[in-house]
């Protein structure tokens, strides 16, 4: 079933996270991440950071869950097993760190056909409660075979 | 003090110090608890055979999280880090190793930018037109 092209600029409900240290320690072990600032509280304070920082690609913790109340709208017609990653990107004011109290609200920013496959981006913006911007992350997903028969009537 | 890395340190075609990964079954199960992306393709042979693939894949979201430790180091702050873009060229399995590396392609300033990429042990690319925007000094 096509995606709902209606849906090109809604914004969804924010979900909030509380960030912890050891979350954060968490994930950079599960990357593979070594280095002391992102596990040692006293080494990321001698790096400048006020706590411990969150590796890089952390905020897809945030954006996956965002990303699940788009994805979940059954309005939007996505059926997310027919879903392949496409591409990530990542856009920082700061990093994440431990204390952090996050909002992220997750928003479709484009529904576009691409030959039998269809293109969805979500973006999702990530702030403090306060409001102090973080981060935004946005997802390319590749709906494959999704795109039904060409808009124009033609046989493809 | 910030161990940032300084722009002066910085010049077009400096190369980012590689990583190598090998890929074991457990590093997935690890990052599909860490990430919540408990998605069956990531840790179910059998699920991840019924929907066409050769068995689990990793997800690309660890690969990516892999090749950022690359830009990362040489950023030598993670604070200095204001951008990064991937795309996912190709599945990587257990049983084979990822390997990520990069180069400065430009240099403004404060600014720098990145070129990453991230390949499997066979030499297929992995993560492609990887992108990064430092802000040094």
């Amino acid at each position: 079933m096509p995606l709902n092209q209606a849906l090109v600029g809604k914004e969804y409900p924010p979900i909030h996270y509380e960030v912890g240290r050891e979350k954060l320690r968490e994930f950079a072990i599960a990357v593979g991440e070594t280095d002391p600032v992102y596990h040692d509280e006293e080494a990321a304070r001698a790096a400048g950071h006020p706590d411990i920082p969150a590796v890089p690609t952390f905020p897809v913790v945030l954006s996956f869950r965002a990303g699940a109340v788009v994805y979940g709208d059954p309005d939007l017609g996505l059926d997310y097993s027919r879903v392949v990653h496409g591409e990530q990107e990542f856009r920082y004011e700061r990093p994440i760190r431990a204390g952090d109290r996050l909002v992220a609200v997750g928003r479709v920013a484009a529904a576009e056909r691409r030959g039998r496959h269809e293109l969805l981006t979500i973006t999702t913006t990530i702030t403090t409660e306060a409001g102090e911007p973080v981060c935004e992350a946005t997802s390319l997903l590749v709906s494959r075979g999704t795109a039904g028969p060409p808009a124009d009537g033609r046989r493809s | 003090m910030s161990p940032r890395r300084d722009p002066a340190q910085a010049a077009v075609g400096d190369k980012l110090g590689q990583v190598t990964e090998p890929i074991e079954r457990l590093d997935l199960i690890r990052y599909a608890g860490a990430s919540g992306d408990f998605n069956v393709i990531h840790w179910d042979d059998e699920a991840a055979r019924s929907v066409g693939l050769p068995g689990v894949i990793a997800h690309g979201m660890y690969s990516m999280g892999v090749a950022a430790r690359a830009v990362a180091a040489y950023a030598g702050d993670p604070g200095a880090i204001k951008r990064l873009k991937v795309r996912f060229s190709a599945m990587i399995r257990p049983g084979q190793a990822l390997t990520a590396g990069g180069e400065v392609t430009g240099v403004d300033g404060r600014r720098v930018t990145l070129k990453f990429w991230a390949d499997d042990d066979e030499g297929n690319s992995v993560l492609s037109k990887g992108e990064a925007d430092l802000e040094l000094g």
